[in-house]
Protein backbone atom coordinates (compact mmCIF):
# COMPACT_ATOMS: atom_id res chain seq x y z
CA UNK A 1 0.00 0.00 0.00
CA UNK A 2 1.34 3.52 -0.86
CA UNK A 3 -0.06 6.46 0.01
CA UNK A 4 -0.71 8.49 -2.93
CA UNK A 5 -2.57 6.45 -5.61
CA UNK A 6 -4.29 8.52 -9.18
CA UNK A 7 -7.41 7.57 -8.00
CA UNK A 8 -8.53 5.45 -4.72
CA UNK A 9 -12.22 3.90 -5.18
CA UNK A 10 -14.04 2.97 -1.80
CA UNK A 11 -16.09 -0.02 -1.65
CA UNK A 12 -15.64 -3.67 -3.28
CA UNK A 13 -19.26 -3.99 -3.85
CA UNK A 14 -20.42 -4.34 -7.58
CA UNK A 15 -19.90 -0.47 -8.00
CA UNK A 16 -16.97 -0.15 -6.91
CA UNK A 17 -15.36 -3.59 -8.52
CA UNK A 18 -15.81 -2.87 -11.23
CA UNK A 19 -14.85 1.39 -11.37
CA UNK A 20 -11.33 0.09 -9.99
CA UNK A 21 -10.89 -2.87 -12.85
CA UNK A 22 -11.93 -1.04 -15.54
CA UNK A 23 -9.95 2.22 -14.42
CA UNK A 24 -6.72 -0.24 -13.99
CA UNK A 25 -7.64 -1.55 -17.78
CA UNK A 26 -7.10 1.88 -18.75
CA UNK A 27 -3.83 2.37 -17.29
CA UNK A 28 -4.62 4.66 -14.01
CA UNK A 29 -2.86 3.70 -10.74
CA UNK A 30 -5.60 2.55 -8.73
CA UNK A 31 -6.58 1.10 -5.13
CA UNK A 32 -10.04 -0.04 -4.05
CA UNK A 33 -10.70 0.24 -0.65
CA UNK A 34 -13.18 -1.71 1.63
CA UNK A 35 -13.48 -2.88 4.94
CA UNK A 36 -15.01 -6.71 4.37
CA UNK A 37 -12.23 -9.49 4.63
CA UNK A 38 -12.80 -10.00 1.19
CA UNK A 39 -14.63 -8.54 -2.18
CA UNK A 40 -18.21 -8.48 -2.98
CA UNK A 41 -20.52 -5.55 -1.62
CA UNK A 42 -23.64 -6.28 -0.03
CA UNK A 43 -24.89 -8.64 -2.86
CA UNK A 44 -21.55 -10.24 -3.63
CA UNK A 45 -20.67 -10.94 -0.09
CA UNK A 46 -18.00 -13.33 0.61
CA UNK A 47 -18.59 -14.90 -2.95
CA UNK A 48 -15.08 -15.82 -3.31
CA UNK A 49 -15.01 -18.07 -0.82
CA UNK A 50 -18.44 -19.53 -0.26
CA UNK A 51 -19.05 -23.15 0.61
CA UNK A 52 -21.85 -25.56 -0.79
CA UNK A 53 -24.56 -26.01 -0.25
CA UNK A 54 -25.01 -22.55 1.11
CA UNK A 55 -23.64 -21.10 -2.41
CA UNK A 56 -26.03 -22.90 -4.27
CA UNK A 57 -29.29 -21.46 -1.68
CA UNK A 58 -28.30 -18.21 -2.43
CA UNK A 59 -29.32 -18.73 -6.14
CA UNK A 60 -27.88 -17.39 -9.69
CA UNK A 61 -28.04 -13.73 -8.91
CA UNK A 62 -25.28 -13.77 -6.34
CA UNK A 63 -22.74 -16.38 -8.22
CA UNK A 64 -22.86 -13.47 -10.99
CA UNK A 65 -20.58 -11.79 -8.57
CA UNK A 66 -17.57 -14.28 -9.00
CA UNK A 67 -16.63 -13.39 -12.56
CA UNK A 68 -16.62 -10.06 -11.32
CA UNK A 69 -14.82 -10.17 -8.44
CA UNK A 70 -12.29 -12.56 -10.62
CA UNK A 71 -11.71 -9.62 -13.26
CA UNK A 72 -11.18 -7.44 -10.33
CA UNK A 73 -8.68 -9.45 -8.51
CA UNK A 74 -6.60 -9.98 -11.94
CA UNK A 75 -6.64 -6.24 -12.97
CA UNK A 76 -3.79 -5.03 -11.76
CA UNK A 77 -5.58 -2.66 -8.86
CA UNK A 78 -4.06 -2.78 -5.69
CA UNK A 79 -6.98 -4.11 -2.92
CA UNK A 80 -6.80 -3.07 0.64
CA UNK A 81 -8.97 -5.24 2.69
CA UNK A 82 -10.47 -5.19 5.92
CA UNK A 83 -9.65 -1.43 5.52
CA UNK A 84 -12.37 0.86 7.05
CA UNK A 85 -12.59 4.46 6.11
CA UNK A 86 -12.87 6.46 9.60
CA UNK A 87 -11.52 9.79 8.03
CA UNK A 88 -12.67 11.84 5.11
CA UNK A 89 -12.76 15.52 4.64
CA UNK A 90 -13.44 18.44 2.08
CA UNK A 91 -9.60 18.28 1.62
CA UNK A 92 -10.19 14.27 0.56
CA UNK A 93 -8.21 13.38 2.63
CA UNK A 94 -8.81 9.68 3.20
CA UNK A 95 -8.25 7.86 6.83
CA UNK A 96 -7.98 4.52 7.16
CA UNK A 97 -7.81 1.87 10.00
CA UNK A 98 -6.44 -1.17 9.51
CA UNK A 99 -5.38 -3.50 12.44
CA UNK A 100 -5.44 -0.85 15.46
CA UNK A 101 -3.36 1.53 12.96
CA UNK A 102 -4.60 4.60 10.76
CA UNK A 103 -3.01 5.24 7.64
CA UNK A 104 -3.40 8.15 5.47
CA UNK A 105 -4.32 8.18 1.36
CA UNK A 106 -4.26 10.95 -0.70
CA UNK A 107 -5.65 10.46 -4.72
CA UNK A 108 -5.84 12.70 -7.71
CA UNK A 109 -9.27 11.52 -7.76
CA UNK A 110 -12.04 9.47 -5.45
CA UNK A 111 -14.36 7.08 -6.44
CA UNK A 112 -17.09 6.11 -3.47
CA UNK A 113 -19.11 3.04 -4.24
CA UNK A 114 -20.17 2.89 -0.51
CA UNK A 115 -23.39 1.26 -1.00
CA UNK A 116 -26.72 1.04 0.34
CA UNK A 117 -28.30 0.31 4.29
CA UNK A 118 -31.48 -1.23 5.02
CA UNK A 119 -33.99 1.92 5.59
CA UNK A 120 -34.93 2.45 9.23
CA UNK A 121 -37.99 1.38 10.59
CA UNK A 122 -38.58 2.42 14.25
CA UNK A 123 -41.73 0.69 15.66
CA UNK A 124 -42.24 -0.32 19.27
CA UNK A 125 -39.93 -2.39 20.62
CA UNK A 126 -37.00 -2.52 17.55
CA UNK A 127 -34.59 -2.20 19.62
CA UNK A 128 -34.99 -5.28 21.48
CA UNK A 129 -32.83 -7.85 21.23
CA UNK A 130 -33.93 -10.63 18.83
CA UNK A 131 -35.45 -7.78 16.15
CA UNK A 132 -32.31 -7.53 13.50
CA UNK A 133 -32.66 -6.37 10.01
CA UNK A 134 -33.71 -9.07 7.34
CA UNK A 135 -30.34 -7.78 5.74
CA UNK A 136 -28.24 -8.95 8.66
CA UNK A 137 -30.22 -12.39 8.77
CA UNK A 138 -28.71 -12.94 4.92
CA UNK A 139 -25.32 -11.74 5.98
CA UNK A 140 -24.87 -14.48 8.91
CA UNK A 141 -25.99 -16.84 6.12
CA UNK A 142 -23.74 -15.20 3.46
CA UNK A 143 -20.75 -15.02 5.78
CA UNK A 144 -21.09 -17.30 9.05
CA UNK A 145 -23.62 -19.79 6.82
CA UNK A 146 -25.88 -19.34 9.86
CA UNK A 147 -29.47 -19.44 10.19
CA UNK A 148 -32.11 -18.64 13.09
CA UNK A 149 -32.37 -21.95 15.48
CA UNK A 150 -36.12 -20.93 16.61
CA UNK A 151 -39.35 -19.50 15.06
CA UNK A 152 -38.19 -16.43 12.97
CA UNK A 153 -40.95 -13.92 11.43
CA UNK A 154 -40.07 -11.55 8.57
CA UNK A 155 -41.65 -7.99 8.93
CA UNK A 156 -41.84 -5.25 6.17
CA UNK A 157 -41.63 -4.40 2.32
CA UNK A 158 -40.04 -4.86 -0.58
CA UNK A 159 -37.67 -7.12 -3.24
CA UNK A 160 -35.26 -8.14 -0.72
CA UNK A 161 -37.23 -8.97 2.07
CA UNK A 162 -39.36 -11.34 -0.71
CA UNK A 163 -35.41 -12.71 -2.17
CA UNK A 164 -34.44 -13.32 1.96
CA UNK A 165 -37.20 -15.32 2.42
CA UNK A 166 -36.63 -17.07 -0.85
CA UNK A 167 -33.26 -18.07 0.18
CA UNK A 168 -34.14 -18.83 3.74
CA UNK A 169 -36.85 -21.53 2.38
CA UNK A 170 -34.12 -22.77 0.32
CA UNK A 171 -32.00 -23.68 3.28
CA UNK A 172 -34.87 -25.36 4.79
CA UNK A 173 -35.36 -22.40 7.43
CA UNK A 174 -38.86 -22.50 8.68
CA UNK A 175 -40.35 -18.91 8.50
CA UNK A 176 -43.08 -18.49 11.35
CA UNK A 177 -45.09 -15.57 9.06
CA UNK A 178 -44.30 -12.25 6.85
CA UNK A 179 -46.08 -9.45 7.95
CA UNK A 180 -46.58 -7.33 4.25
CA UNK A 181 -46.29 -3.73 5.76
CA UNK A 182 -46.74 -2.59 1.83
CA UNK A 183 -49.36 0.09 1.69
CA UNK A 184 -51.95 -0.72 -1.17
CA UNK A 185 -50.12 1.51 -3.77
CA UNK A 186 -53.18 0.81 -6.47
CA UNK A 187 -52.64 -0.48 -10.33
CA UNK A 188 -53.54 2.98 -11.53
CA UNK A 189 -50.29 4.75 -9.95
CA UNK A 190 -48.59 1.80 -11.21
CA UNK A 191 -49.62 1.25 -14.80
CA UNK A 192 -47.85 4.64 -15.82
CA UNK A 193 -44.24 2.99 -15.17
CA UNK A 194 -45.35 -0.33 -16.74
CA UNK A 195 -44.46 0.11 -20.27
CA UNK A 196 -41.11 1.86 -19.04
CA UNK A 197 -40.52 -1.47 -16.78
CA UNK A 198 -40.66 -3.71 -19.82
CA UNK A 199 -37.26 -3.79 -20.83
CA UNK A 200 -36.25 -5.00 -17.32
CA UNK A 201 -39.60 -7.55 -17.34
CA UNK A 202 -36.78 -10.38 -15.97
CA UNK A 203 -36.37 -8.32 -12.65
CA UNK A 204 -40.84 -8.78 -12.05
CA UNK A 205 -40.17 -12.65 -12.90
CA UNK A 206 -38.35 -13.06 -10.29
CA UNK A 207 -40.39 -11.24 -7.86
CA UNK A 208 -43.10 -13.17 -9.03
CA UNK A 209 -41.09 -16.32 -8.86
CA UNK A 210 -40.50 -15.89 -5.12
CA UNK A 211 -44.01 -15.09 -4.18
CA UNK A 212 -45.30 -18.77 -5.71
CA UNK A 213 -42.72 -20.11 -4.03
CA UNK A 214 -43.76 -18.50 -0.27
CA UNK A 215 -47.25 -19.39 -1.43
CA UNK A 216 -46.00 -22.75 -1.88
CA UNK A 217 -44.48 -23.07 1.30
CA UNK A 218 -47.60 -22.61 2.60
CA UNK A 219 -45.99 -19.67 5.13
CA UNK A 220 -48.61 -17.63 6.40
CA UNK A 221 -48.39 -13.55 4.74
CA UNK A 222 -50.44 -11.04 6.49
CA UNK A 223 -51.49 -8.15 4.54
CA UNK A 224 -52.76 -4.81 5.04
CA UNK A 225 -50.95 -4.32 8.54
CA UNK A 226 -51.02 -1.86 10.92
CA UNK A 227 -49.63 -1.04 14.50
CA UNK A 228 -46.81 -3.40 14.51
CA UNK A 229 -45.02 -3.87 17.68
CA UNK A 230 -42.02 -5.97 18.79
CA UNK A 231 -42.84 -7.23 22.36
CA UNK A 232 -40.63 -8.90 25.38
CA UNK A 233 -38.85 -7.84 28.46
CA UNK A 234 -35.01 -8.67 28.10
CA UNK A 235 -35.76 -9.93 24.58
CA UNK A 236 -38.03 -10.54 21.85
CA UNK A 237 -40.71 -12.69 22.89
CA UNK A 238 -43.70 -11.87 20.81
CA UNK A 239 -44.58 -10.21 17.66
CA UNK A 240 -48.53 -8.17 17.55
CA UNK A 241 -50.64 -6.59 14.76
CA UNK A 242 -53.79 -5.72 13.03
CA UNK A 243 -54.45 -7.30 9.85
CA UNK A 244 -57.20 -6.31 7.57
CA UNK A 245 -59.58 -8.98 5.96
CA UNK A 246 -60.67 -7.12 2.79
CA UNK A 247 -63.74 -5.66 3.63
CA UNK A 248 -61.38 -2.73 4.26
CA UNK A 249 -62.95 -1.98 8.11
CA UNK A 250 -62.74 -5.54 9.98
CA UNK A 251 -59.33 -5.68 11.51
CA UNK A 252 -58.24 -8.66 13.36
CA UNK A 253 -55.77 -8.29 16.23
CA UNK A 254 -52.82 -11.21 15.84
CA UNK A 255 -50.03 -12.14 18.37
CA UNK A 256 -47.71 -14.36 17.22
CA UNK A 257 -44.55 -15.95 19.49
CA UNK A 258 -41.51 -15.43 17.89
CA UNK A 259 -37.39 -15.49 18.83
CA UNK A 260 -36.47 -13.75 15.76
CA UNK A 261 -37.82 -10.98 13.94
CA UNK A 262 -36.16 -9.73 11.09
CA UNK A 263 -37.31 -6.27 9.58
CA UNK A 264 -36.93 -4.97 5.65
CA UNK A 265 -38.32 -1.85 4.08
CA UNK A 266 -36.06 -1.17 1.20
CA UNK A 267 -32.70 0.47 1.12
CA UNK A 268 -31.38 3.85 0.69
CA UNK A 269 -27.60 5.31 0.16
CA UNK A 270 -25.41 4.98 2.37
CA UNK A 271 -24.37 8.56 2.53
CA UNK A 272 -21.84 8.97 5.54
CA UNK A 273 -18.39 9.36 2.67
CA UNK A 274 -20.31 11.28 0.19
CA UNK A 275 -21.45 14.24 2.65
CA UNK A 276 -18.36 14.10 4.31
CA UNK A 277 -16.77 15.01 1.03
CA UNK A 278 -18.88 17.33 0.68
CA UNK A 279 -20.88 15.82 -2.27
CA UNK A 280 -24.23 18.18 -2.59
CA UNK A 281 -27.57 16.07 -2.11
CA UNK A 282 -31.12 15.88 -3.18
CA UNK A 283 -34.30 14.84 -2.46
CA UNK A 284 -36.08 11.82 -4.69
CA UNK A 285 -39.65 12.00 -3.80
CA UNK A 286 -40.62 8.33 -5.75
CA UNK A 287 -37.79 6.94 -3.65
CA UNK A 288 -38.10 8.73 -0.83
CA UNK A 289 -34.74 8.91 -0.24
CA UNK A 290 -31.71 11.56 -0.85
CA UNK A 291 -29.76 10.93 -3.26
CA UNK A 292 -26.26 12.65 -4.44
CA UNK A 293 -26.17 15.20 -7.50
CA UNK A 294 -24.51 13.54 -9.74
CA UNK A 295 -24.22 13.36 -14.08
CA UNK A 296 -24.64 10.41 -15.84
CA UNK A 297 -20.34 9.97 -15.98
CA UNK A 298 -21.24 9.78 -12.06
CA UNK A 299 -19.56 13.10 -11.41
CA UNK A 300 -20.88 14.85 -8.30
CA UNK A 301 -21.26 18.62 -7.29
CA UNK A 302 -17.31 18.26 -6.14
CA UNK A 303 -14.61 17.92 -8.52
CA UNK A 304 -12.32 15.02 -7.84
CA UNK A 305 -14.91 12.80 -6.60
CA UNK A 306 -16.92 10.65 -8.57
CA UNK A 307 -19.97 8.44 -7.52
CA UNK A 308 -21.23 5.12 -8.28
CA UNK A 309 -23.90 2.34 -7.54
CA UNK A 310 -26.36 2.52 -4.58
CA UNK A 311 -24.65 5.15 -2.37
CA UNK A 312 -25.55 8.16 -4.71
CA UNK A 313 -29.26 6.85 -5.08
CA UNK A 314 -30.55 3.04 -5.43
CA UNK A 315 -30.26 1.55 -8.76
CA UNK A 316 -29.16 -1.81 -7.64
CA UNK A 317 -26.08 -4.09 -8.08
CA UNK A 318 -26.15 -4.80 -11.83
CA UNK A 319 -27.03 -0.83 -12.92
CA UNK A 320 -23.78 0.14 -9.68
CA UNK A 321 -21.56 -2.21 -11.72
CA UNK A 322 -22.18 -0.11 -15.16
CA UNK A 323 -22.47 3.01 -13.05
CA UNK A 324 -18.73 1.53 -11.68
CA UNK A 325 -17.47 1.62 -15.34
CA UNK A 326 -18.47 4.98 -16.28
CA UNK A 327 -16.97 6.62 -13.19
CA UNK A 328 -13.82 4.85 -14.35
CA UNK A 329 -14.14 6.37 -17.83
CA UNK A 330 -14.40 9.45 -17.17
CA UNK A 331 -12.10 9.51 -14.01
CA UNK A 332 -9.14 8.17 -17.17
CA UNK A 333 -10.12 10.68 -19.56
CA UNK A 334 -9.82 13.48 -16.45
CA UNK A 335 -6.60 12.12 -15.91
CA UNK A 336 -5.70 12.40 -19.48
CA UNK A 337 -5.55 8.34 -19.70
CA UNK A 338 -8.41 7.73 -22.31
CA UNK A 339 -9.26 10.44 -25.40
CA UNK A 340 -13.04 11.90 -25.50
CA UNK A 341 -13.74 9.86 -28.31
CA UNK A 342 -12.57 6.27 -27.30
CA UNK A 343 -14.60 7.53 -23.53
CA UNK A 344 -17.68 7.96 -25.57
CA UNK A 345 -17.20 5.15 -27.90
CA UNK A 346 -16.45 3.07 -24.91
CA UNK A 347 -19.46 4.15 -22.34
CA UNK A 348 -22.24 3.71 -25.77
CA UNK A 349 -22.92 0.13 -24.67
CA UNK A 350 -22.31 0.64 -21.19
CA UNK A 351 -24.90 3.22 -21.59
CA UNK A 352 -27.60 1.33 -23.19
CA UNK A 353 -27.19 -1.36 -20.48
CA UNK A 354 -27.88 0.63 -17.88
CA UNK A 355 -30.93 2.27 -19.26
CA UNK A 356 -32.17 -0.87 -19.34
CA UNK A 357 -31.25 -1.85 -15.73
CA UNK A 358 -32.46 1.43 -14.58
CA UNK A 359 -36.11 1.18 -16.27
CA UNK A 360 -37.07 -0.99 -13.48
CA UNK A 361 -37.05 1.12 -10.71
CA UNK A 362 -39.74 3.60 -10.85
CA UNK A 363 -41.79 0.42 -11.23
CA UNK A 364 -40.35 -1.50 -8.06
CA UNK A 365 -39.90 2.34 -6.09
CA UNK A 366 -44.09 2.65 -6.62
CA UNK A 367 -44.47 -0.97 -5.86
CA UNK A 368 -43.15 -0.71 -2.83
CA UNK A 369 -42.77 2.39 -1.33
CA UNK A 370 -42.29 2.71 2.45
CA UNK A 371 -45.52 2.81 4.99
CA UNK A 372 -45.90 6.18 6.51
CA UNK A 373 -46.40 4.50 9.73
CA UNK A 374 -42.40 3.58 10.10
CA UNK A 375 -41.74 6.88 8.49
CA UNK A 376 -43.43 8.81 11.02
CA UNK A 377 -43.61 6.12 14.01
CA UNK A 378 -45.65 7.15 17.25
CA UNK A 379 -44.31 9.55 19.75
CA UNK A 380 -43.36 6.74 22.19
CA UNK A 381 -41.16 4.83 19.77
CA UNK A 382 -37.53 4.82 19.95
CA UNK A 383 -36.04 6.64 16.68
CA UNK A 384 -32.38 7.41 17.64
CA UNK A 385 -31.18 4.04 19.36
CA UNK A 386 -27.92 5.50 20.62
CA UNK A 387 -29.08 8.25 22.65
CA UNK A 388 -32.47 6.52 22.96
CA UNK A 389 -34.38 9.69 21.77
CA UNK A 390 -38.42 8.88 20.90
CA UNK A 391 -40.27 10.48 18.04
CA UNK A 392 -41.92 12.48 20.59
CA UNK A 393 -39.06 14.49 21.75
CA UNK A 394 -38.13 15.33 17.82
CA UNK A 395 -42.01 16.51 17.75
CA UNK A 396 -41.50 18.82 20.60
CA UNK A 397 -37.95 19.65 19.33
CA UNK A 398 -39.76 20.78 16.15
CA UNK A 399 -42.30 22.52 17.53
CA UNK A 400 -40.04 24.40 19.50
CA UNK A 401 -38.35 25.59 16.65
CA UNK A 402 -36.04 23.46 15.36
CA UNK A 403 -36.03 23.76 11.90
CA UNK A 404 -33.70 21.20 10.34
CA UNK A 405 -32.34 17.80 12.06
CA UNK A 406 -28.74 19.53 13.11
CA UNK A 407 -30.40 21.77 15.60
CA UNK A 408 -32.75 19.00 16.53
CA UNK A 409 -29.09 16.88 17.52
CA UNK A 410 -28.56 20.30 19.68
CA UNK A 411 -31.78 19.98 21.56
CA UNK A 412 -32.43 16.41 21.63
CA UNK A 413 -28.93 14.50 21.59
CA UNK A 414 -30.31 12.73 18.46
CA UNK A 415 -28.09 11.84 16.09
CA UNK A 416 -25.28 12.25 18.10
CA UNK A 417 -24.30 8.91 18.63
CA UNK A 418 -21.74 6.61 17.10
CA UNK A 419 -23.93 5.92 14.03
CA UNK A 420 -24.11 10.24 13.83
CA UNK A 421 -27.93 9.62 12.22
CA UNK A 422 -27.52 6.79 9.87
CA UNK A 423 -29.98 4.75 11.86
CA UNK A 424 -31.99 7.85 12.77
CA UNK A 425 -31.68 10.68 9.90
CA UNK A 426 -34.17 9.98 7.66
CA UNK A 427 -37.08 9.68 10.13
CA UNK A 428 -36.04 12.44 11.92
CA UNK A 429 -35.83 14.64 8.42
CA UNK A 430 -39.34 13.24 7.85
CA UNK A 431 -41.20 13.95 11.51
CA UNK A 432 -40.04 17.78 11.37
CA UNK A 433 -40.91 18.14 8.11
CA UNK A 434 -44.10 16.59 8.74
CA UNK A 435 -44.70 18.86 12.01
CA UNK A 436 -43.46 21.97 10.36
CA UNK A 437 -45.03 21.84 7.25
CA UNK A 438 -41.94 22.21 5.22
CA UNK A 439 -40.47 20.30 2.43
CA UNK A 440 -38.16 17.75 2.66
CA UNK A 441 -35.66 19.44 0.85
CA UNK A 442 -35.56 22.80 3.31
CA UNK A 443 -35.42 20.68 6.34
CA UNK A 444 -32.42 18.61 5.26
CA UNK A 445 -30.26 16.33 6.85
CA UNK A 446 -27.56 15.79 9.38
CA UNK A 447 -23.79 17.14 9.13
CA UNK A 448 -21.02 14.15 9.12
CA UNK A 449 -18.13 14.48 10.85
CA UNK A 450 -14.97 12.49 10.91
CA UNK A 451 -14.22 10.09 12.85
CA UNK A 452 -16.51 7.75 11.32
CA UNK A 453 -15.85 4.74 13.44
CA UNK A 454 -14.35 4.16 16.84
CA UNK A 455 -10.84 5.43 17.04
CA UNK A 456 -8.68 5.96 19.81
CA UNK A 457 -5.93 8.30 20.46
CA UNK A 458 -3.06 5.41 20.61
CA UNK A 459 -4.20 4.43 16.89
CA UNK A 460 -4.26 7.60 15.49
CA UNK A 461 -0.47 8.19 17.10
CA UNK A 462 0.41 4.61 15.07
CA UNK A 463 0.21 6.07 11.65
CA UNK B 1 -30.73 -18.04 18.61
CA UNK B 2 -29.19 -18.85 15.39
CA UNK B 3 -27.33 -21.95 14.67
CA UNK B 4 -24.44 -23.58 11.63
CA UNK B 5 -26.49 -25.04 8.48
CA UNK B 6 -24.12 -27.70 8.79
CA UNK B 7 -22.70 -28.47 12.12
CA UNK B 8 -20.28 -30.89 11.46
CA UNK B 9 -17.14 -30.24 9.06
CA UNK B 10 -15.71 -26.59 10.41
CA UNK B 11 -12.82 -25.54 11.71
CA UNK B 12 -12.79 -23.80 15.24
CA UNK B 13 -11.20 -21.64 17.79
CA UNK B 14 -11.38 -21.25 21.16
CA UNK B 15 -12.30 -17.78 22.76
CA UNK B 16 -13.88 -16.15 25.77
CA UNK B 17 -17.13 -14.47 25.96
CA UNK B 18 -17.74 -12.76 29.79
CA UNK B 19 -15.26 -15.18 30.94
CA UNK B 20 -17.21 -18.63 29.74
CA UNK B 21 -14.83 -20.42 27.13
CA UNK B 22 -16.52 -21.37 23.40
CA UNK B 23 -15.57 -22.91 20.19
CA UNK B 24 -16.77 -20.92 17.67
CA UNK B 25 -16.23 -21.40 13.41
CA UNK B 26 -12.63 -19.65 12.13
CA UNK B 27 -13.58 -16.56 10.02
CA UNK B 28 -16.53 -15.75 11.11
CA UNK B 29 -17.23 -12.22 12.96
CA UNK B 30 -17.49 -11.24 16.50
CA UNK B 31 -21.15 -10.27 16.42
CA UNK B 32 -22.14 -13.73 14.38
CA UNK B 33 -19.71 -15.80 17.43
CA UNK B 34 -22.00 -13.74 20.26
CA UNK B 35 -25.33 -14.99 18.33
CA UNK B 36 -24.20 -18.37 17.79
CA UNK B 37 -23.10 -19.01 21.30
CA UNK B 38 -26.89 -17.67 22.31
CA UNK B 39 -25.17 -14.33 24.65
CA UNK B 40 -28.66 -12.45 25.50
CA UNK B 41 -26.64 -9.03 25.19
CA UNK B 42 -23.62 -7.86 24.00
CA UNK B 43 -24.12 -4.35 25.30
CA UNK B 44 -26.03 -2.62 27.70
CA UNK B 45 -27.08 1.37 26.83
CA UNK B 46 -25.71 4.49 27.76
CA UNK B 47 -28.90 6.14 28.70
CA UNK B 48 -31.55 3.54 30.17
CA UNK B 49 -29.05 0.56 30.68
CA UNK B 50 -30.54 -1.72 28.40
CA UNK B 51 -29.60 -4.82 26.65
CA UNK B 52 -28.77 -5.02 22.97
CA UNK B 53 -27.50 -7.68 20.72
CA UNK B 54 -26.38 -6.35 17.01
CA UNK B 55 -28.93 -5.05 14.35
CA UNK B 56 -27.21 -4.33 11.41
CA UNK B 57 -24.40 -6.94 11.02
CA UNK B 58 -22.74 -4.51 8.18
CA UNK B 59 -22.04 -1.68 10.45
CA UNK B 60 -24.14 0.90 10.15
CA UNK B 61 -25.78 0.89 13.21
CA UNK B 62 -22.99 0.96 16.40
CA UNK B 63 -25.21 -1.34 18.30
CA UNK B 64 -23.10 -4.29 18.79
CA UNK B 65 -19.75 -2.37 20.17
CA UNK B 66 -18.02 -4.64 22.88
CA UNK B 67 -14.95 -4.95 25.00
CA UNK B 68 -12.69 -7.17 23.12
CA UNK B 69 -9.00 -7.84 24.19
CA UNK B 70 -9.06 -5.20 27.08
CA UNK B 71 -10.16 -2.51 24.04
CA UNK B 72 -14.13 -0.62 24.71
CA UNK B 73 -16.17 0.10 21.59
CA UNK B 74 -15.25 -2.41 19.49
CA UNK B 75 -17.41 -2.55 16.31
CA UNK B 76 -18.65 -6.29 16.81
CA UNK B 77 -19.85 -7.30 13.65
CA UNK B 78 -16.57 -5.41 11.27
CA UNK B 79 -13.99 -8.07 13.39
CA UNK B 80 -13.20 -11.60 12.97
CA UNK B 81 -12.65 -13.57 15.97
CA UNK B 82 -9.08 -14.94 16.93
CA UNK B 83 -8.15 -17.74 18.99
CA UNK B 84 -8.18 -16.40 22.86
CA UNK B 85 -9.74 -13.37 22.12
CA UNK B 86 -11.61 -11.84 25.26
CA UNK B 87 -14.86 -10.51 24.83
CA UNK B 88 -16.58 -9.26 27.14
CA UNK B 89 -20.01 -7.29 27.32
CA UNK B 90 -19.65 -3.23 26.59
CA UNK B 91 -21.27 -0.87 29.88
CA UNK B 92 -22.32 2.36 29.31
CA UNK B 93 -20.89 4.98 26.70
CA UNK B 94 -20.44 4.63 22.98
CA UNK B 95 -17.74 7.13 21.78
CA UNK B 96 -15.59 7.41 18.44
CA UNK B 97 -13.12 9.05 19.89
CA UNK B 98 -11.03 7.92 22.57
CA UNK B 99 -8.57 9.09 24.75
CA UNK B 100 -6.71 5.63 25.58
C1 LIG C 1 -27.54 -5.90 3.96
C2 LIG C 1 -27.86 -5.79 2.51
C3 LIG C 1 -28.00 -6.94 1.74
C4 LIG C 1 -28.27 -6.85 0.38
N1 LIG C 1 -28.42 -8.01 -0.34
C5 LIG C 1 -28.75 -7.94 -1.65
C6 LIG C 1 -28.97 -9.13 -2.41
O1 LIG C 1 -28.82 -10.24 -1.91
N2 LIG C 1 -29.34 -9.00 -3.72
C7 LIG C 1 -29.52 -7.78 -4.29
O2 LIG C 1 -29.86 -7.71 -5.47
N3 LIG C 1 -29.29 -6.65 -3.60
C8 LIG C 1 -28.92 -6.70 -2.30
N4 LIG C 1 -28.73 -5.53 -1.58
C9 LIG C 1 -28.87 -4.24 -2.24
C10 LIG C 1 -27.48 -3.71 -2.55
O3 LIG C 1 -27.51 -2.34 -2.26
C11 LIG C 1 -27.07 -4.08 -3.97
O4 LIG C 1 -27.81 -3.34 -4.89
C12 LIG C 1 -25.58 -3.92 -4.27
O5 LIG C 1 -24.82 -4.67 -3.34
C13 LIG C 1 -25.11 -2.47 -4.30
O6 LIG C 1 -23.83 -2.43 -4.85
P1 LIG C 1 -22.80 -1.27 -4.53
O7 LIG C 1 -21.55 -1.61 -5.24
O8 LIG C 1 -23.43 0.04 -4.81
O9 LIG C 1 -22.55 -1.32 -2.94
P2 LIG C 1 -22.30 -2.52 -1.92
O10 LIG C 1 -22.43 -3.82 -2.57
O11 LIG C 1 -23.15 -2.22 -0.75
O12 LIG C 1 -20.77 -2.32 -1.52
C14 LIG C 1 -20.34 -1.23 -0.75
C15 LIG C 1 -19.06 -1.61 -0.06
O13 LIG C 1 -18.54 -0.44 0.58
C16 LIG C 1 -17.94 -0.81 1.77
N5 LIG C 1 -17.91 0.33 2.69
C17 LIG C 1 -18.95 1.13 3.06
N6 LIG C 1 -18.53 2.06 3.94
C18 LIG C 1 -17.20 1.87 4.11
C19 LIG C 1 -16.20 2.49 4.90
N7 LIG C 1 -16.48 3.55 5.70
N8 LIG C 1 -14.94 2.01 4.85
C20 LIG C 1 -14.63 0.94 4.07
N9 LIG C 1 -15.53 0.31 3.29
C21 LIG C 1 -16.80 0.76 3.31
C22 LIG C 1 -18.78 -1.95 2.29
O14 LIG C 1 -18.01 -2.80 3.13
C23 LIG C 1 -19.22 -2.66 1.02
O15 LIG C 1 -18.42 -3.77 0.73
C24 LIG C 1 -28.43 -5.59 -0.22
C25 LIG C 1 -28.28 -4.43 0.55
C26 LIG C 1 -28.00 -4.52 1.89
C27 LIG C 1 -27.86 -3.26 2.69
S1 LIG D 1 -24.43 -4.76 14.19
FE1 LIG D 1 -24.73 -2.80 13.32
S2 LIG D 1 -22.75 -1.98 13.41
FE2 LIG D 1 -22.42 -3.97 14.07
Amino acid sequence: MKDHYQLLVIGAGPAGLAAAAEAARLGLDVALVDEQKAPGGQIYRNVGSIQEPVSTYLGKDYLRGKPLVEEFLQSGATYINSASVWYLDERLETGLLIDGASHFITAERLILATGAQERPMPLPGWQLPGVMTAGAGQILLKSAAMIPSRRVVLAGSGPLLLLIAWQYLQVGVKIGAIIDTTPGSGFSKLLPYLPRALPAFDYLLKGLSFILAIKKAGIPVYKAVADLRAEGHESLESVSFTTGLGDGNKRTEIDMEAETLLLHQGVIPNLRLPLAAGCELEWDALQQSWKIVKDIWGQSSVDQVLVAGDCAGIVGARAGELQGRLCALQAAHQLKKIDLQPRDRAATRIKRSLQRHLSIRPFLDTLYPPAKAYQLPDDETLVCRCEEVNAGQIREAARMGCVGPNQVKAFTRCGMGPCQGCLCGSTVSALIADETGASMEQVGYFRVRPPFKPITLGELANT
Amino acid sequence: MFRLVDETSVDTLKLSIEGREYDVPVGISVAAAVLLCGITRLRNTPVSGSPRLPYCMMGICFDCLMTIDGFPNQQACQLEVRENMTIEIQQGAAELLQQR
